[in-house]
């Protein structure tokens, strides 16, 4: 059966108030979630925040104590019986550090059998760029490398929806990109992605839509511009050819305010202000007709980390 | 927003067989260097030791059948099915049984079997026989390479079994075999300890030591004086009670009874283990174990299977005492050195005499007393054997021994007198030197035996 959403998108997954308790604690309370199919959905919040046991809940690994969930389609009615083509990790890559990268990836292609449709493991171990030790045993690999075994070994049941646990830990430049690239074509192919992150930057270029959870609530979601448009006035680094000049005009200017500690490190050539977007389009011009000029203007704090910060720290202070 | 391409209905995948995750438990566990070193070890070790030692000029006489290794090659088998019991299986089902479960705690991968396999119940069926099937290896390997060793090193001679009588290598042979597949109930035993301990203690080591934990335990509480019913209660015993293969007639009582008791032991430590893991919420990948868990599930239950089974054998038999006593003692004793005397004659003289021409009688007492009807285990016993000289009207023989029985039956006969019959390590035989058969010899009492006393 299709799920849509009130705009007639197919929905990959849709919660519907589901909470989760383990004994005394509740992990997740009254969640709802849209994830729209062939998208990549962001899920941040801080640390046990519910991220984790949200994404276990998806992947079947158990169900929820109250409320409705469908994933694919199918209502999640009892563990273990999540819809064909659902996959991932959660808790880390989980991998076999007797095997070799290969030989894991064997191992759990034979687990699913002849019968199931697995990809080539070594086109899989190419696109995460570990065909260089694919005979070497996991033990000795590092942990951006079993991130990146541990999406390959996601990967090998040809998913249509995957779900991540904080993919980009551990994670070099390259390997982040070469994850950002396999998870791209792969919502380009049409398949779901849901991954988790305590890091807004780590999805900021990758997904369309974030889920900000907060100790066990959701606090938001919806499209990333959105987010960053209901965001609060932000902290701006401002690199000028005068500073002592440059601080008394942006004094000088309505709705700018100097800051002197934001978060940046101390810097000569540098100085914060706070400022809403409209403001520090009217700051930009006066420094020029000052004589002033502007090397650099760069926020302190990204948009949607400042929203996130700003939306999680609320959630925590009013329980 | 996009429209997709997910497919209108999402179907259910098929849940792998327990066949393919058998195998794919199997490949786990055999990539593990631990898991391949103790399957090389247990195939090579136990034959070069019961080769080396075989030849050696001082045998493990302390251990049984030790000082029958310069004689026959199955000895050797005998010796290593002992240590192996005592110390060996408790330590291999740790490795392989104790960690089968946990492992999957500690390294996170958890969601490949339940994504895929969608069934508590067949991973844990998988798991299971993937643990047995490898301790079955490492089994045959310490079984077939101890036999190997000592046919090899000494070569397929007749037995002395441990009431005197010779067992011909035939009869050696199986029943050699027999007492390893005796103790695969209570490495059963063990092994669902294990995997008992591996599902409710998580990535706790401490479900790793377990089974050698509780191995040691038990085997303590075999040295401990308890009654017969208790003693054959608990699961170490039946790691014992293969001895009685090697009696004429087999003590079966206790083997049977032992076995059993392993066996509902290996049933209970699995049901409560399986019950355990097919009721965990499996959201939460981080399992360190509950001390409560194993409590509830685990010594709770098999403390109750403790108090059942002592109270059914303790109501079949009426072995409520020690189950050593003076005249299965005296019976035993009188049996063996007959079968003893008789192989010593023929070594010695070429004679065929006959046990019922020697009409062997021993007379045994407890604690300094000859005459004491008390029994127990103790090294205090002193035996007094006589028995009818062949060929010589009315004469008697008599001999001295002293007795040293353990709480599980088993006794070492101690030569004291007279010299020329129990006195010399050593016999000169027509044939070269040989060991004295009555010098000092190891024994068996049936625990479950009837006293023919009133």
């Amino acid at each position: 059966m299709q799920i849509e959403d009130i705009t007639g998108n197919r929905l990959a997954v849709r919660a519907r108030g589901i909470t989760k308790c383990f004994d005394d604690v509740v992990a997740l309370e009254a969640v709802d979630l849209d994830v729209v199919a062939g998208q990549i959905h962001g899920l941040v919040g801080p640390n046990g925040a519910g991220k984790t046991t949200l994404l276990g809940l998806l992947l079947g690994l158990a169900v929820p104590d109250l409320g409705s969930l469908e994933v694919l389609g199918m209502p999640a009615g009892r563990a273990l019986a999540a819809p064909d083509g659902v996959t991932g990790f959660v808790d880390g890559p989980g991998l076999y550090p007797a095997l070799t990268a290969r030989g894991n990836l064997a191992a759990l292609s034979a687990l699913r059998g002849p019968g199931a449709q697995t990809a080539n493991i070594d086109e899989l171990l190419e696109q995460v760029g570990l065909s260089d030790v694919a005979g070497d045993r996991v033990r000795g690999f590092s942990l951006g490398m079993r991130q990146r075994l541990g999406l390959a070994a996601a990967l090998l049941t040809k998913p249509r929806l995957l779900v991540l646990d904080e993919p980009y830990n551990g994670l070099d430049p390259a390997g982040k990109k070469h994850v950002h690239g396999v998870l791209t074509r792969l919502a380009a192919d049409g398949a779901t992605v849901v991954l988790s992150s305590h890091r807004m930057d780590d999805l900021e270029a990758l997904c369309s839509e974030v889920t900000i959870v907060s100790t066990g609530r959701v606090v938001f979601s919806g499209p990333l511009g959105k987010l960053a448009d209901a965001s609060r006035a932000l902290d701006y680094r401002l690199v000028t050819s005068d500073q002592q000049a440059a601080r008394q005009v942006a004094a000088a200017t309505p709705g700018i305010r100097v800051i002197d500690d934001a978060g940046a490190r101390p810097d000569s050539e540098a100085f914060a202000v706070r400022a809403l977007l409209p403001a520090l389009d009217e700051l930009v011009p006066r420094l020029v007709q000052a004589g002033i000029a502007v090397r650099g203007l760069t926020p302190v704090v990204s948009p949607l980390e400042s929203a996130f910060l700003a939306l999680t720290e609320q959630q925590e202070s009013s329980r | 927003m996009t429209a997709t391409r997910i497919p209108s209905e999402a179907p259910v995948a098929a849940r792998v067989s327990v066949a393919r995750a058998y195998r794919f438990e199997l490949v786990k566990l055999l990539a593990q260097w631990r898991v391949r070193l103790l399957i090389l070890a247990c195939w090579i070790g136990p034959g070069i030791a019961v080769a080396v030692v075989s030849q050696q000029a001082s045998l493990p006489a302390d251990t049984l059948f030790g000082r029958w290794m310069h004689a026959t090659g199955w000895a050797g088998a005998l010796v290593v099915l002992g240590f192996a019991g005592n110390w060996v299986l408790p330590l291999i089902t740790s490795v392989v049984a104790g960690d089968v479960f946990s492992s999957e705690d500690r390294l996170g991968t958890w969601r490949h079997l339940l994504v895929a396999v969608r069934s508590p119940r067949r991973i844990f069926i998988a798991k299971a026989l993937a643990s047995l099937s490898v301790l079955f290896v490492l089994m045959a390997g310490m079984a077939i390479s101890g036999i190997v060793g000592g046919i090899a090193g000494i070569g397929s001679r007749p037995l002395v079994g441990l009431d005197g009588h010779l067992l011909s290598p035939g009869d050696a042979f199986g029943n050699v075999l027999l007492a390893w597949v005796c103790v695969l109930a209570p490495t059963l035993a063990l092994a669902a300890i294990g995997l008992l301990g591996s599902v409710a203690l998580g990535r706790s080591p401490m479900g790793l030591l377990l089974p050698a934990f509780a191995g040691i335990v038990l085997q303590l509480a075999q040295a401990l004086p308890m009654p017969a019913a208790v003693r054959l209660a608990l699961p170490s015993y039946a790691f014992l009670s293969w001895n009685g293969l090697f009696t004429g007639p087999q003590q079966l009582g206790p083997l049977l009874a032992g076995s059993a008791v392993s066996l509902t032991w290996a049933v209970t430590a699995t049901a409560m283990a399986y019950l355990l893991f097919v009721r965990r919420d499996f959201t939460s990948m981080a399992n360190d174990g509950s001390v409560r868990r194993v409590i509830t599930f685990g010594v709770l239950p098999l403390a109750g299977v403790l108090a059942v089974s002592a109270g059914v054998l303790a109501g079949a038999t009426g072995a409520t005492g020690s189950g050593i006593e003076q005249d299965k003692v005296q019976q035993s004793l009188a049996t063996e050195f007959g079968h003893l005397y008789r192989l010593q004659s023929g070594e010695l003289y070429h004679l065929n005499v006959t046990e019922a021409q020697l009409r062997v009688t021993a007379s045994c007492g407890k604690g300094g007393s000859p005459t004491s009807a008390s029994g127990g285990p103790g090294n205090d016993w002193r035996c007094t054997v006589s028995w009818h000289l062949p060929g010589v009207n009315d004469a008697t023989g008599q001999a001295i021994y002293q007795l040293d029985v353990n709480p599980n039956g088993r006794y070492v006969a101690d030569g004291d007198g007279p010299q020329e019959v129990n006195g010399y390590f050593m016999l000169h035989t027509s044939v070269g030197d040989a060991p004295n058969p009555l010098w000092q010899f190891d024994g068996l009492v049936d625990l479950l035996a009837p006293t023919s006393k009133g």
